[in-house]
């Protein structure tokens, strides 16, 4: 996007960079950045959407600050840089967490420090922000966090309601039904991604990989 | 003594990082094309992973307690930052020698050997530490394990997508999907493992 001409505040190109991330350029299965904090946190919906809000918070304004610090960071370390810009955010989400809702901050454990280590955070960083301006790269982060927090939700929804009969921790479905203890271990995360991105392939062709 | 391997087994084997955690997923994914380089990557990142999580356990325990450095300041607020500068400065060091002794693996290697600091998996392992407070001893086996386990996941992964390469799979399966649920039929091979507690047969 090297020509950069008259940008509007929210218009076509604007609303496609919240739009794509969902599905045709979605971050988990199409770019396949973030996927180990995807696969352990959807056993429940409520740390998934936790985390998702977490993550959404942090690539957005991590893109916000490093676009806005892009032209003054040295690219020689420009990876240590990005990293600290990050590694501050996610110490805000952390303290926040720990501060106003406990009982996530405790069920995710070390997943709230690994947002750090999170692929799509870096990847947006290196690939988008560090050649676009301050609002667009705003707008990559909260799409990218949205998509992530699609496949997130989606697959916690599945896992818990046939996991553990609930959702969001009331019980849904009632005594009748015997909850499947596979669908609460951590495989059944891979099996389940694995199914998602096969029938997203399955419809939309242009993703299917050739080689 | 005993306590010490039967972290070492239980980071390895049981708590496997991959299979069990899903920590280091990214790179696990896309550098297991070919058995070889898996070996090199699994190699850089048990050699990663023993020395910064002792180095870690050193930087929480010097620097991070109540009071330690002022006294009256906690400094766990910093944790993060400081975690992850240790692991971005051994993550260069191990680049630069790399590149010095194996130019061949160094290019086979690319970007995912800089990407190695964010490797879920190595700053996971400097977390699970803490949270479990193990002691210097415990922590160096446990880091020294979670990388064997790591690279033997890669390896094993590696082996059987050499083996996919002629198969006739779906579409829209080929490729990641497939992965996945490879990884998934590992992570269930793995969970015999669950139960074990190694305590009991070392004596």
């Amino acid at each position: 996007m090297a020509t950069e001409t008259k940008d509007s505040v929210f218009g076509k190109k604007e609303r496609k960079l919240i739009t794509d991330p969902i599905d045709d350029n979605n971050p988990v299965t199409v770019q396949v950045l973030g996927v180990c904090s995807a696969l352990a946190v959807t056993s429940q919906v409520y740390p998934a959407l936790i985390m998702a809000i977490g993550v959404t918070f942090v690539t957005a304004f991590a893109n916000l600050i490093t676009s806005l610090l892009r032209k003054s960071i040295p690219s020689s370390i420009r990876m240590i840089v990005q990293l600290l810009i990050v590694a501050a955010l996610v110490q805000v989400v952390e303290l926040l967490l720990g501060a106003f809702a406990y009982s996530a901050y405790e069920m995710l454990s070390v997943f709230i420090g690994l947002i750090i280590t999170n692929c799509i955070v870096m990847g947006r960083l290196e690939a988008y922000a560090m050649a676009n301006k301050p609002w667009q790269s705003f707008l990559d982060g909260i799409g990218n966090g949205l998509g992530y927090g699609f496949i997130l939700i989606v697959m916690a929804i599945v896992r818990e309601i046939s996991g553990k009969g609930s959702f969001m921790g009331w019980k849904i479905l009632g005594d009748w039904y015997t909850p499947n203890n596979l669908m609460v271990l951590p495989c059944a995360s891979l099996f389940l991604i694995g199914v998602i991105i096969w029938l997203q392939r399955g419809w939309n062709r242009k993703l299917v990989d050739i080689s | 003594m005993g306590d010490i391997l039967n972290i070492f087994i239980k980071a390895a084997f049981i708590d496997n990082m991959i299979l069990s955690y899903f920590l280091g997923m990214c790179s696990y994914l896309a550098v297991s094309k070919s058995v070889k380089t898996a070996i090199g990557l699994g190699a850089a990142v048990v050699f990663v992973l023993a020395i910064t999580t002792p180095v870690n356990w050193l930087i929480d325990y010097f620097l991070m307690k109540d009071g330690a450095v002022i006294p009256g300041v906690n400094l766990v607020f910093l944790r993060l930052i400081l975690f992850i500068s240790t692991i971005a400065a051994l993550v260069q060091f191990v680049e630069m020698v790399v590149e010095k002794s194996s130019p061949a693996l160094y290019n086979q290697l690319g970007i995912f050997l800089p990407l190695i600091t964010v490797n879920c998996s190595i700053l996971g392992a400097s977390l699970f530490m803490v949270s479990r407070e193990y002691n210097f001893g415990q922590s160096t086996a446990f880091g020294i394990g979670a990388g064997v386990g790591w690279a033997l996941a890669i390896i094993a992964f590696a082996a059987i997508r050499e083996k996919l390469r002629t198969a006739a799979i779906p579409a829209p399966l080929r490729g990641l999907g497939m992965a996945f649920l490879l990884t998934g039929l590992m992570g269930m091979a793995f969970m015999g493992f669950m139960g074990i507690n190694p305590a009991d047969y070392i004596k």
